[in-house]
């Protein structure tokens, strides 16, 4: 195999695993809190499409991506209010922000098809050398950035300490005193802005264009790198390396020599899904549901002040 | 909640006036917000709301039509309602809809351009059974290897949906279809009987108005009824009273998916005719807002089914005659389980306005 080739696949990994990551990394701290949210779908959705309505309007990245993050948080903050406030089964919330996401998607983007956002700018045109550079993009360096940041947040800061205190037990998190529904809402903000910036990075970088459901379960699948990960930042990103890795399996197949159907090809990211799930979920022994699997043991779990 | 205008205060138990209260205080939010939708995108909302609520029903075509997009609807959410009641969530439906219709039209092509009177009800079967497979790996994954059901029915959706692409452009392919991924269309003896003449409503309806009633009865009047509502409501007592969790997890997957199967099945030989990839239209997540509109009960169901199957062909005519985008009818959709899980605050909690709490509650 030749150098480049070699490059060029690395590169490819990398774009295919951003939107993975960002969104992944966004719920695990979601999830780290003590909030389940299976809306990450339609948050993504809804940020590639106002990412990508912002870049066609405004014509600056530096407008659209934070207006995807910030549409990513309005989703997040909405699936707060209904679960955190008004205290709805988070499972149904999750599965109504999803199809709300993708339904008012859809509805604003529907004359929006077939327009182009433009090609993002890769590294080299920053001046850095090297085909390396030339697949690379700042965003694929400030997600990895990010996952170092969250690593180091969840576990070394006493922010990171307050958060994981109200995933684990928001009972005695109140006792002592920290804001349970504020820290939540917090990080269900977080969430949702990258949820909605993973979804932009699909519609701005790596397609460049908007078409209606777009993020094609990308969402449902970051919430399975969440699992996979057993809530760890660096095991997220190397279970999203891994799906990577099945995309560029999957458009390289021709180059490989291999006669596979166009659809069985496109399944392989859903099953491997779920052969992530079982092995994940298998190999932790016996014990309760939530600690087989070093879940928060507050995840999922209604909040309601006694005081 | 401490010094709030508006505070929430525990009920000793749910009200049963708000719970069948909140889906209509919910769909009445969901007008109002598909006024200031449509008042947004330009359109004349009352026009817009006109045309999907109350023009279908004018109609004989239009009621037909609602029968036609009820009936799966009204299936799947009677089966789904058994597993969530449980707390097993089969999120998978529309891809067990998609195997059965599979399943079920291959046994229709088998026997193409023949069959007797016997082959309507084998598809049949075949669609249940397909649905009832697809249901069963999620089911496996969780009882064997404890892997997340939603998680793992929602994958299988998208396998589903590319399998059904996989088979019309291959085995289950027209050969005379000049290369267009689609079957043949269905003998006579494969196509279900009409309801109304000259319309496409179909026998389905009063089957699946049957599986309500059973339903209904099982719900209420049997031990598996009893058994569910037990496991949702305290999973520790029903292991406690020697309920299995897995058979639990089995059962539900089983009648959830084999009746998301024969809707699948339905539809193909039904209003479609045929297998096309097309032929999933998001039935099987629409379902699920119809479970929880009817309040997972059956007969609750079928009015709730009914009500979407209207705004599924209201937002259709709309769609045409006003040019609103097909996702109009999502984006309801999506916003009517909204405001039902948000005004469901108001079933366990009581609303307390004011600066104070009221002597004897609380301690503040």
């Amino acid at each position: 195999m030749s150098m480049d080739l070699i490059v060029g696949i690395l590169a490819g990994l990398l774009v295919a695993a951003t939107p993975l990551i960002l969104a992944a990394l966004g719920e695990l701290v979601v999830e780290k809190s003590g909030v389940l949210n299976l809306g990450v779908e339609g948050m993504m959705v809804i940020g590639a499409f106002a990412g990508f309505a912002a870049k066609v309007l405004t014509g600056s990245y530096l407008l659209a991506f934070p207006a995807a993050i910030f549409a990513g948080m309005l989703m997040g903050l909405l699936f707060g209010l209904l679960t955190q406030i008004l205290l709805s089964n988070q499972v149904a919330s999750g599965l109504a922000l999803t199809l709300f996401g993708l339904g008012l998607s859809a509805l604003f983007g529907a004359g929006w098809t077939g327009l182009t956002a433009g090609a993002f700018p890769r590294l080299n045109a920053l001046g850095l050398p090297g085909s390396l550079a030339a697949g690379l993009d700042v965003l694929i360096l400030l997600t990895l950035a990010l996952v170092v940041a969250t690593q180091y947040v969840l576990t070394r800061t006493r922010t990171g300490l307050i958060l994981r205190a109200v995933g684990e037990n928001h009972d005695a998190a109140h006792a002592i005193g920290y804001p349970v529904v504020a820290v939540r809402m917090l990080a269900l903000a977080f969430g949702g802005g990258m949820a909605g910036l993973g979804g932009a990075y699909l519609s701005l970088v790596q397609t460049p264009f908007w078409v209606e459901r777009m993020t094609a379960g990308r969402g449902w699948i970051a919430l399975a790198l969440v699992v996979f990960s057993a809530w760890r930042p660096f095991r997220l990103l190397a279970g999203a390396l891994l799906f990577g890795g099945i995309t560029i399996l999957q458009l390289h197949s021709q180059g490989f020599g291999l006669k596979v159907d166009a659809q069985v090809l496109a399944m392989l990211p859903y099953l491997a899904t779920l052969a992530v799930l079982v092995f994940m979920s298998r190999s932790r022994g016996a014990g309760n549901a939530a600690g087989r699997l070093r879940a928060p043991q507050s995840l999922g779990k209604v909040f309601t002040s006694t005081t | 909640m401490r010094n709030a205008m508006v505070r929430l205060e525990p009920r000793r138990e749910p009200s049963r006036v708000m719970l069948y209260a909140t889906p209509f205080v919910a769909f009445v939010l969901t007008l109002l917000a598909g006024l200031v939708l449509f008042w947004a995108l330009g359109k004349d909302p009352v026009r817009a709301l006109g045309l999907i609520f109350i023009t279908p029903l004018t109609s004989v075509r239009g009621v037909a039509e609602l029968l036609v997009k009820s009936t799966p609807l009204i299936l799947i959410a009677t089966g789904l309602a058994f597993g969530f009641r449980a707390g097993v969530w089969n999120i998978g439906a529309e891809g067990q809809f998609t195997i059965g219709a599979i399943s079920g039209g291959a046994v229709a092509l088998y026997f193409h351009p023949g069959g007797g009177p016997l082959l309507l009800p084998a598809m049949m079967l075949a669609g249940v059974l397909g649905g009832v497979a697809w249901a069963a790996i999620p089911a496996l994954l969780r009882t064997h290897f404890n892997a997340n059901e939603i998680l793992t029915s929602l994958m299988l959706v998208y396998v589903a949906l590319l399998l059904l692409g996989l088979m019309v452009q291959g085995p289950l392919r027209d050969p005379q279809s000049y290369n267009f991924p689609e079957s043949k269309l269905f003998q006579n003896a494969a196509l279900l009987p009409a309801l109304i003449p000259k319309t496409r409503a179909h026998i389905g309806f009063l089957i699946a108005v049957g599986v309500v009633a059973v339903a209904h009865v099982l719900m209420t009047r049997h031990i598996l009824g009893f058994m569910v509502r037990v496991f949702g409501d305290a999973p520790r007592a029903a292991a406690f009273a020697g309920f299995s969790e897995k058979r639990m997890v089995w059962l539900s997957f089983a009648i959830s998916g084999g009746l998301a199967g024969l809707s699948g099945l339905f539809e193909a030989a039904g209003p479609v005719g045929q297998l096309v990839p097309q032929l999933p239209s998001g039935y099987g997540f629409t379902a699920i807002i119809v479970a929880f509109l009817g309040r997972l009960q059956p007969l609750g169901i079928l009015a709730a089914g009914l009500l979407l199957g209207l705004t599924h062909i209201g937002g259709e005519t709309a769609q045409i005659t006003m040019s609103l985008p097909s996702a109009t009818t999502s984006v309801f959709q999506g916003m009517l389980l909204f405001f039902l899980l948000a005004s469901d605050v108001l079933v366990n909690f009581r609303l307390r306005f004011g600066l104070r709490a009221p002597v004897g509650v609380g301690g503040n």
